[in-house]
């Protein structure tokens, strides 16, 4: 598959209070991003669960996006961010183990005001998997 | 003096008699919203979309409407007017005529049948007479109520909808019915007129088809509008491309008795300027004609200027002398004088900025209440507290008090509520009812039966996204026994119609896909609660604010995610659970931060309602940037008017006043917070049921201009000053505006500097009439009826000059003396002055504190620093935090009569929490499966809320969670190692089930 047929799919975790609602003002400031990306949303990034990005990855998702509260101090519930930080390093980790490229897991940080950002990101996002190519567990038999 | 009725009526069904109406319902007291249209929803109801964040106005309007027409404790009384009112504060007698309908509420279904069949037609006044209705019609589709009406005056009574209306609602022999209603308070919220430009004949309205006003080009935009959202011209239906809007049509004009600036035409303008513009397919130049942009609320100057940057709108400062039309084209000639140099230029279509004129009824409203009207015919307010009437008792809100937007009506909607409780704080409670819910249906063994309800929003995502595809797709999907695709699926209608459809179909989980459930969620859960479901048996996908709306060029992909994530909700929605609300008490006491004049009066207002009130202040003294203001443009003396608040302040024995005192802590959460106060050396704990923040602001130390370098360099403040301490000499004074704001910085406006500018110049004209005062200013910003200052300063020869970025005036010293040197516009020269004085008009920046503050209560600032708000315009007092609110300059620049409605407004939305022996909190909270959890204490050690104890269970630990303290955020379910706790709502099952979902497409 060419780079430009490619059309990969991101699977996000977003939370309610920063993330959730800088999508939504994306959506209200009508800023235009590709439509790759399916989001998931979350009471705070502290609640995506490693096994939760394991199972979109294993289902064939081609990118996972997991979003919050800018740090040090936005966190809606104190440092659920902080936790969301130190899993996706680890899970990085864990992922390079699987044959998986942990450039495929991206955490930002986006707040309620940062509609742009969030349209930004997915863009990006886009254009860095479409390099990457496919989820390589597809090519293993996996969907 | 009689008995105290706990009862208020409102009268206007607005945005802001509804948000009253709301406030006054929630906190305990019966209200009766009375409007003279069939409906409510006032003017916000015909508007497409706000400023400046681009909100669908039906779109956040529309679960307020439904909110109200659904509270137990609010009683619409529609198509009436009021009679007559006697009595005093606390007790009135007011006579209401309900003026026969025709239609028996009680009946009519709002089937609409009756109307589809009527064989009259007659001019749509929602649409502004841009389409037709027929002579039995309802206002609009979400109306509240949706019963319908007959128009005597064009019904030809040919018995048509009798006929035909299954339900026997029509009642031809109606009549009117005049009813006495014993009130407490009366808040008056009947809105505004649009200015009619026929008597401007030199615009042509109503001679030229293609030159409309901005309220028609309101409905020309909206979806729901009589070109169904595609602009065209009303001449010939054809999409234009070159328009022009004209400002101040109505409004800042002396000719016409107006001399006043409406406030908000200028950002309206915009917005439509943008709106049209994303709704137009092909190229289409927007031309603003404009005397000053009066862009002065939060974040209104970065909307302008993305307005010209983004989408190429220009703006023409000129006053348009004429308009002409070709008669073969039916394009019009816009004849004007720029820069002294008359120009002409032909448009497709104009449209007119009109001004906002008192209501219609206004005298005969003012006569019937007892209450004066001003100069303008508008409310005629006490100048610092701009909710206030002539009349105790009676309170004012919205554009009856003069012309203002949305969130400033919201604010004092919310601030007459308070003002109107504090009269009947005794009578709290007296004559609500409960609201009751059909017993809630156990539908824990049964298999889930999904029903899917799909949303259109107007064009908002049928526009892009194949609805009725997706529709037919949903059906397809596992448990899904129904689906259906609405117009709008948060209208008032459909809200019965799902209801319908769950006990038809036996539905136990509701999805709907459509907005945001950020906004939406509450509306739709208490729908399927209504209908004997828990309301946690509901789930939403985003497909308009995070699919239709960022997608509008890719219809077809755009469809493809709406599916993923409808197929996402109803896998979540298969494995939903019913959940119970934890409740807990409610400390009925308030802690204030800041001793301003916002602080003061929020103190005092939530005193008057029997609430004890902690309130904390830095400084030494009460009174905060109030202490320095000796004079306003309307003449009070606010030296006098802060003594008095003070006073007030101490006269309560429930006030606790802290000087000198810092808030260091916070925890706990709405109805239960507590803290810590540093005061007087030692550390002072309170328990607390809300928290106000009111910290105010400072004024900005200029950089600019040789500030602090020449001591003749001073702020408008520092003169001020000078001026009341005696000291002010000068013969030469120039003023410069907009320093620190407006800028790359700081890129708002002050909304203050202008009058603060145009105050001190008058009151030098005063004391030194010989002096010569310059204001080199941008754009004067004298909103509302301060527009009356700046025509008294031209008067009074005080010379106004304009200057923009590139032409900055430039200062320094000559010798001993000062020179300004600025570029004169008309003569297109540079001309130097030598002042006396050189004026700083700074700008208002956030207190330094603020972003401490922010951390401490977990509430957001803005870019610039100010406190963010819940919402812009409709909860502008609010944060997204359940029981901490915010008014004053701490959310952003504001004079002082706006601070002490919003400090009111904080006030009454306080009340609606401390009012409540019991809160209910959110069901969503964590919880354990004993028989899996290993007691290893992960979860105990990452909860930041300490909401997990351990328990010994058989001789070893479990986890267990602490209801009021656990905030659902999940963090020790993706932490626990055998997934023994997880959050309801969001459980790992059903977070699962939609990661599989959303990639099975």
């Amino acid at each position: 598959m060419s780079e430009e047929d490619f059309e990969p799919v991101i699977v996000g975790f977003l939370c309610n209070w920063c993330s959730y609602a800088g999508a939504d003002l994306a959506g209200v400031s009508r800023i235009q991003y590709p439509p790759n990306i399916r989001v998931i949303r979350v009471m705070c990034s502290g609640r995506v669960d490693p096994v939760f990005i394991l199972e979109a990855f294993k289902s064939g998702a081609d990118g996972v996006l997991v979003a919050g509260c800018h740090l040090p101090s936005d966190c809606h519930y104190l440092a659920g961010n902080f936790k969301a930080l130190r899993r996706v390093i680890l899970l990085k980790r864990v992922l390079k183990e699987f044959g998986i490229e942990p450039e495929r897991l991206w955490l930002e940080w986006i707040s309620a005001s940062e509609g742009d950002k969030f349209a930004k990101v997915v863009s990006e996002m886009v254009k860095e998997i479409k390099k990457l190519g496919p989820n390589p567990l597809k090519r293993l038999g996996g969907k | 003096m009689g008995d105290k009725v706990g009862a208020v009526l409102v009268v206007g069904g607005g945005v802001a008699g509804i948000q009253a109406a709301l406030d006054l319902a929630d906190s305990g007291f019966r209200v009766y919203l009375l409007d003279e249209s069939p409906s409510i929803g006032g003017t916000m109801a015909q508007l497409d979309k706000t400023f400046p964040t681009n909100d669908c106005a039906m779109c956040i309007l529309a679960p307020k409407l439904v909110a109200a027409g659904r509270h137990p404790n609010i009683h619409l009384i529609t198509h009436a007017e009021i009679e007559g009112v006697e009595g005093e504060p606390g007790n009135f007698k007011v006579k209401v005529r309900r003026k026969a309908r025709y239609v028996d509420p009680e009946k009519c279904t709002g089937c609409g049948v009756c109307a589809r069949e009527c064989p009259i037609e007659a001019i749509d006044e929602y649409d502004e007479g841009l389409s037709r209705r027929s002579a039995i019609y309802v206002k609009y589709v979400q109306a509240v109520p949706r019963t319908y009406i007959i128009d005597r005056g064009k019904c030809i009574g040919c018995g048509t909808c009798k006929e035909v209306c299954r339900a026997g609602a029509i009642k031809y022999d109606d009549k009117d019915e005049v009813v006495e209603l014993p009130v407490g308070a009366i808040i008056l919220a009947p809105g505004f007129e649009e200015f009619n430009p026929v008597v401007k004949s030199e615009y042509g309205y109503k001679r030229y088809p293609n030159v409309v006003t901005s309220i028609e080009f309101e409905r020309i935009l909206s979806a729901s509008g009589p070109y169904g959202g595609v602009v065209l011209r009303p001449s010939d239906g054809r999409i234009p491309r070159k328009i022009a809007f004209i400002q101040c049509v109505g409004s800042r004009d002396a000719q016409i008795g107006n001399e006043y600036c409406s406030a908000a035409c200028c950002m309206y303008a915009i917005k439509e300027a943008i709106i049209a513009k994303e709704h137009v397919p092909t190229k289409l130049d927007c031309t603003i004609f404009y005397m000053d942009i009066r862009a002065y609320g939060k974040d209104f100057e970065k909307y302008y200027k993305r307005a010209m940057e983004e989408y190429g709108i220009r703006f023409v400062r000129a006053r348009v002398a004429s308009i002409d039309e070709d008669p073969v084209t039916r394009n019009l000639i816009v004849k004007y004088v720029d820069n002294e140099k008359p120009c002409e230029e032909e448009f497709d279509m104009i449209i007119l900025s009109v001004g906002m004129r008192p209501p219609k009824n206004a005298e005969k409203l003012a006569r019937a209440v007892g209450i004066e009207l001003n100069k303008y015919g508008f409310c005629l307010t006490n100048p610092l507290s701009s909710i206030e009437t002539t009349k105790p008792g009676v309170f004012v809100c919205g554009a009856f008090a003069g012309p203002k937007d949305i969130p400033e009506s919201v604010a004092q909607a919310s601030g007459a509520a308070a003002k109107a409780m504090s009269i009947i704080a005794s009578e709290r409670g007296k004559l609500v009812a409960v609201k009751e819910y059909p017993p809630e249906k156990d539908v824990s063994k049964e298999e889930p039966r999904i029903g899917v309800f799909i949303c259109h929003c107007g064009i908002n995502i049928g526009g892009y996204v194949n609805v009725p595809e997706v529709t037919e797709y949903a059906k397809t999907l596992p448990n899904v026994v129904y689906a259906e695709h609405n117009l709008y699926t948060c209208s008032e209608d459909t809200q019965k119609r799902i209801k319908e459809k769950i006990i038809e179909h036996n539905l136990n989980r509701v999805v709907v896909a459509s907005c945001t459930p950020r906004t939406h969620e509450p509306l739709f859960r208490e729908t399927v609660r209504e209908a004997g479901l828990n309301e946690y048996l509901f789930e939403m996908a985003n497909i308009r604010d995070q699919c239709s709306w960022v997608h509008m060029h890719e219809p077809k992909a755009a469809t493809e995610k709406a599916k993923d994530l409808v197929r996402s909700a109803v896998a979540k929605a298969r494995m939903l659970r019913p959940l119970k609300k934890p409740t807990v008490s409610v400390i009925p006491v308030a802690l204030v931060i800041g001793g301003g004049v916002s602080g003061m009066t929020a103190a005092v207002e939530l005193a008057k309602q029997g609430f004890e009130v902690h309130l904390v202040e830095r400084e030494k003294d009460l009174g905060g940037n109030l202490k320095r203001i000796y004079y306003l443009l309307e003449g009070e003396d606010p030296q006098k008017y802060m003594r008095n608040l003070i006073d007030e302040v101490n006269k309560y024995p429930s006030i606790h006043v802290y000087l000198g005192a810092e808030v260091v802590e916070v925890s706990g959460f709405v109805g239960n917070f507590k803290s810590k106060i540093l005061h007087g050396g030692g550390i002072k704990e309170i328990e607390h049921g809300v928290i106000i923040v009111a910290t105010g602001a400072t004024e900005y130390k200029p950089k600019e201009y040789l500030y602090g370098v020449d001591p003749r360099v001073i702020t408008q403040r520092e003169l001020e000053e000078k001026i009341y301490r005696g000291l002010f000499d000068a013969k030469t004074v120039a003023m410069i505006q907009c320093v620190g704001a407006r800028n790359e910085e700081n890129p708002n406006c002050s909304r203050i500097c202008c009058s603060e500018a145009i105050k001190n110049a008058l009151k030098i004209k005063e004391i030194s009439p010989e002096t010569e005062v310059y204001i080199f200013y941008k754009d004067v910003r004298s909103y509302g009826f301060k527009e009356e200052y700046y025509h008294e300063a031209l008067k009074k020869g005080i010379v106004f000059i304009n200057y923009d970025d590139a032409r900055k005036p430039t200062v320094m010293r000559e010798g001993e003396r000062l020179k300004l040197i600025f570029w004169e516009p008309v003569l297109q020269h540079e001309i130097e002055i030598y002042p006396d004085l050189v004026v700083l008009s700074a700008a208002v920046v956030p207190n330094p504190d603020n972003k401490k503050v922010a951390e401490m209560l977990k509430v957001p600032l803005t870019k610039d620093g100010f406190f963010l708000e819940a919402h812009m315009k409709l909860r502008p007092v609010d944060f997204q935090t359940d029981g901490v609110f915010l008014c004053g300059l701490a959310h952003g620049p504001k004079p002082i009569d706006e601070s002490v409605s919003q400090a009111c407004a904080a006030a009454a939305r306080a009340a609606t929490i401390l009012s409540k022996e019991v809160l209910e909190l959110e069901g969503i909270i964590a919880t354990v499966n004993e028989d899996l959890c290993g007691g290893c204490r992960i979860c105990e050690s990452v909860c930041p809320f300490g909401a997990i104890e351990m328990v010994e269970k058989d001789g070893g630990l479990v986890a267990k969670v602490i209801e009021a303290l656990c905030k659902g955020c999940g963090t020790c379910g993706s932490a626990c190692p055998t997934k023994a706790i997880s959050p309801q709502h969001f459980t790992t099952e059903q977070i699962l089930s939609q990661v599989r979902a959303i990639l099975a497409g």
